[in-house]
């Protein structure tokens, strides 16, 4: 860990709801403030949790952009609002007169590092759903297409792209060590996936660690809401093919969204807002699933999968429609070798 | 006549600018512009009407659960179903969870340190509250946000993760809790009463929940003043005269929190009602009387204000005139304020009653009324745990008919909450919604009218020399807003 000057973080919020920072506050620690302080991290502002309002933050902002003081890392969550006609003017920073997206060019022009907080500020996200009303998109993403308000060429002063901590919300686990780490120095251009999110995280797949993994081997699927089965089938989810560590590293103490009964609809993917179907059913051509697990062969899947079928347990194909367990495992003297 | 522009404003939730015009020390009047727009009622247009599910908690980091649940009863209501008492009850835990959890975050991390500011130096609490509520060094503060991220470990286990759960459906819950999960829940309930009883009040819940009279509140803080953070409250109000601090309009909404099965003579755990303090009546709220005026707001006109069936939503960023994104919601033409007294009064508390009667909506009472919450809602939960019956069902199977409207009216944290949509051929046409915020910080409307917080900021005393006036910053704290909600 480095010593001497504080990691200083200015953390703004434009076109999202808010709920990174929300989120951010469920880290996982008993001193939320100590555990920053002890990694080096300065929060120079943050609109949920500091004093300074108005003409001092307004100050604050003069003195980063002339030098006085230096911004180590340039914080936005929410999407970048380009609307109306590339006015800006669907976010104003309160205050100032002065469209957000004109503060955020300005700002990473200054910052060591920018960091993109959730899928909002990263692709654009759920506010950049259906039309677009307000020409909605991320620092340097737009769905998947590189560009966004900054431009692919875009490198902060430390020679980095915008570093896209996507998620919606984003788990505060992601948001603090990736923050810990370029404190520490430790997270590089190679420590980023293809698409300039934090390896430690993305390259999980959201199914490792899933709690209905036996029914998912089975094919022993969930019809609805509230059933135990595997969601992949029918209810729409997508966590065999989405990038995050959400059921290895749980959200609240011990969720996930499959955990809490309804699918990954990939949430840490560029466009995860139209997925073109209804986001609680799973598109199928001739009764196979079009969205396959990651890596695996179309005709390798359909031939195992119409093999466990057949190999289903009666426990987990009842199991997999009920609410509780309606047929437990049974207890039989194995001798377990 | 001097004018302030006053933002960023922070620790509220979303965007906030307040416009001043000032004179011999006090504001003379004052324009609340919430500076964002996003566009959640134009995005919704043309879904699948389910997919509202994924899109309306995204309107709001802080409140997500809250539009969760107006969004699935309105399509309760439109497909015409119920949940069964187990969904019913997880859907009230989570949404009383998020509720109680914005109630604490507010006063802790947005009301709170405004108290540590250096204007208050000379005040005898001032050291006090600096060692408590000082933003990242205050020891309350710290053990306020680790008390937080434990009782957030409820929605962990109930609705997966907070905020953007998508667990609560029109049927019901997508999350069975068996017995052991009850079990475990349950100490989580009285780990945050712990936390409640030894930090917030100093006392049991009971005996706040038990207070019947200002009187009675004010004996109970001059016997330990400095014991618990709500009493070093109440030591700041009377200090600072928060009583006379930003005067709410005197008529309060509530559509009722916490539905409860198989009650049909009083259907929620809180009340719904309106109360109109001039003739101290308590009637139902009339759904059909709502309107939004767009007079004011970057957005198309209709010829007059409508109801939200009728709503409309389309952007207009050069109009004349308009000074925010929020529409002015009206209840039979009439400004209203909602909240927590909002509910207690529409609920008969008496302490919320007669601090009403004594001082009016104000920024002493907002608190009181949210803090008093607390103590209520707590053992509300633990009975609600202990009616799941783990075996029964937790969410009823539902078909939506291709055309028809529904409604959803709720509780958030900051007041009456409704969802109205119109589905056509099996699409979304129209979907309105209505946020506490966009009632309490409403824009004028076509006659003239200021908004709840516009009147209640008349009259704020402005100290030489400031350009973001303390008393404009409890005011306006006081309401804790929610500007992403509003705006959507």
């Amino acid at each position: 860990m480095k010593t001497g000057e504080p990691f200083n973080v200015l953390w703004l919020q434009s076109g999202g709801c808010g709920g990174c920072s929300m989120s951010l506050l469920c880290a996982d620690t008993t001193d939320f403030h100590g555990q920053l302080r002890d990694a080096g991290i300065h929060l120079l502002w943050h609109p949920s949790l500091s004093l300074e309002s108005g003409d001092e933050l307004q100050d604050l902002l003069a003195r980063a952009l002339d030098g006085r003081v230096q911004v180590n890392a340039l914080c936005i969550e929410g999407a970048l609002l380009r609307g109306p006609n590339g006015t800006g003017r669907f976010h104003v920073l309160a205050g100032t007169g002065i469209p957000m997206i004109d503060w955020v060019r300005k700002l990473a022009g200054v910052a060591q590092h920018v960091v993109a907080v959730g899928s909002c500020a990263a692709w654009g996200g759920i506010t950049a759903g259906a039309s677009n009303p307000t020409d909605a998109c991320g620092l340097q993403y737009e769905d998947d297409r590189i560009g966004g308000l900054l431009g692919a060429d875009f490198r902060s002063r430390s020679g980095m792209p915008v570093i896209n901590i996507a998620g919606c919300p984003t788990h505060p686990g992601w948001v603090l060590e990736s923050l810990m780490a370029l404190a520490a120095d430790m997270l590089q251009a190679q420590d980023l996936d293809p698409l300039a999110r934090p390896r430690f995280y993305a390259d999980h797949l959201v199914h490792h660690g899933c709690t209905r993994n036996e029914f998912y081997e089975f094919k022993a699927s969930a019809e609805q809401p509230s059933d135990r089965g595997c969601m992949m089938e029918h209810m729409g989810c997508k966590g065999t093919q989405v990038h995050a560590d959400c059921n290895t590293r749980l959200w609240n103490g011990e969720g996930s969204c499959t955990r809490g009964g309804y699918a990954c609809i990939a949430c840490t993917e560029p466009g995860f807002q139209e997925p073109g179907h209804a986001f609680g059913h799973t598109p199928k051509v001739a009764g196979i699933p079009i969205g396959l697990p990651t890596d695996m062969p179309k005709a390798w899947f359909v031939a195992l999968a119409s093999l466990s079928k057949s190999a289903t347990p009666k426990r987990v194909k009842a199991n997999a429609t009920a609410d509780h367990l309606v047929m437990t495992p049974a207890v039989r003297k194995t001798r377990l070798r | 006549m001097a004018r302030l522009l006053v933002g960023p404003f922070n620790r509220v939730e979303g965007d906030l600018e307040v416009s001043l015009d000032i004179r011999a020390g006090r504001v003379q009047r004052a324009q609340v512009n919430a500076t964002m727009y996003r566009g959640f009622e134009q995005i919704l247009q043309g879904k699948l009407p389910t997919d509202a599910l994924v899109y309306v908690p995204r309107i709001c980091g802080i409140c997500s659960v809250s539009q969760s649940v107006a969004s699935a009863k309105a399509l309760a209501d439109l497909a015409g179903i119920t949940m069964p008492a187990n969904g019913l009850h997880v859907s009230n835990l989570m949404l009383a969870t998020e509720n109680l959890a914005d109630h604490l975050t507010h006063f802790y991390l947005f009301f709170m340190p405004d108290f540590t500011r250096g204007v208050y130096a000379s005040r005898p609490w001032h050291a006090e509250a600096v060692r408590r509520f000082a933003p990242s060094t205050g020891e309350q503060t710290r053990e306020a946000i680790a008390a937080r991220q434990r009782w957030f470990t409820l929605l962990g286990t109930l609705g997966g993760k907070w905020p953007h759960t998508q667990s609560i459906e029109p049927g019901g819950s997508s999350r069975a809790v068996d017995q052991a999960e009850r079990i475990r829940l349950l100490s989580k309930l009285r780990e945050f009463r712990a936390f409640l009883e030894r930090h917030l009040f100093a006392a049991p819940l009971e005996a706040i929940a038990a207070m019947r009279s200002l009187d009675e509140l004010w004996a109970w803080h001059d016997a330990a003043p400095n014991t618990g953070d709500f009493r070093l409250f109440l030591t700041c109000a009377r200090d600072l005269d928060l009583q006379l601090l930003g005067p709410g309009p005197g008529l309060y909404l509530s559509f009722g929190a916490y539905a409860q099965p198989g009650h049909s003579s009083s259907p929620h755990a809180l009340a719904s009602g309106v109360w109109r303090s001039a003739t101290q009546s308590l009637v139902e709220p009339d759904a059909l009387s709502i309107t939004e005026d767009a007079t004011h707001a970057w957005l198309e006109d209709a010829a007059m204000p409508l109801h939200p069936l009728q709503g409309m939503t389309v952007p207009n960023a050069d109009k004349a005139g308009a000074y925010t994104w929020n529409k002015a919601p009206r209840l039979a033409g009439e400004v209203v304020e909602t909240g927590a007294i909002a509910r207690q009064l529409a609920s008969r508390h008496p302490l919320v009653h007669d601090a009403v009667a004594q001082h009016g909506g104000c920024v002493l009472t907002r608190v009181i009324a949210r803090v008093l919450e607390l103590a209520l809602v707590v053992p509300m939960m633990e009975s609600w745990l202990k009616a799941l019956q783990p075996g029964e069902p937790y969410f009823n199977a539902f078909q939506l008919p291709d055309e028809g409207v529904g409604m959803g009216l709720s509780e958030a944290a900051r007041g009456a909450l409704g969802h109205w949509l119109v589905v056509k051929n099996g699409r979304i046409a129209n979907y309105q919604i209505v946020a506490p915020t966009s009632w309490n910080f409403s824009p004028r409307d076509a006659g003239g009218t200021p908004g709840a917080l516009e009147k209640a900021l008349e009259g704020a005393p402005v100290l030489a020399g400031e350009k973001s006036p303390v008393a404009v910053q409890h005011i306006v704290r006081s309401f804790d807003p929610c500007m992403v909600c509003t705006v959507h």
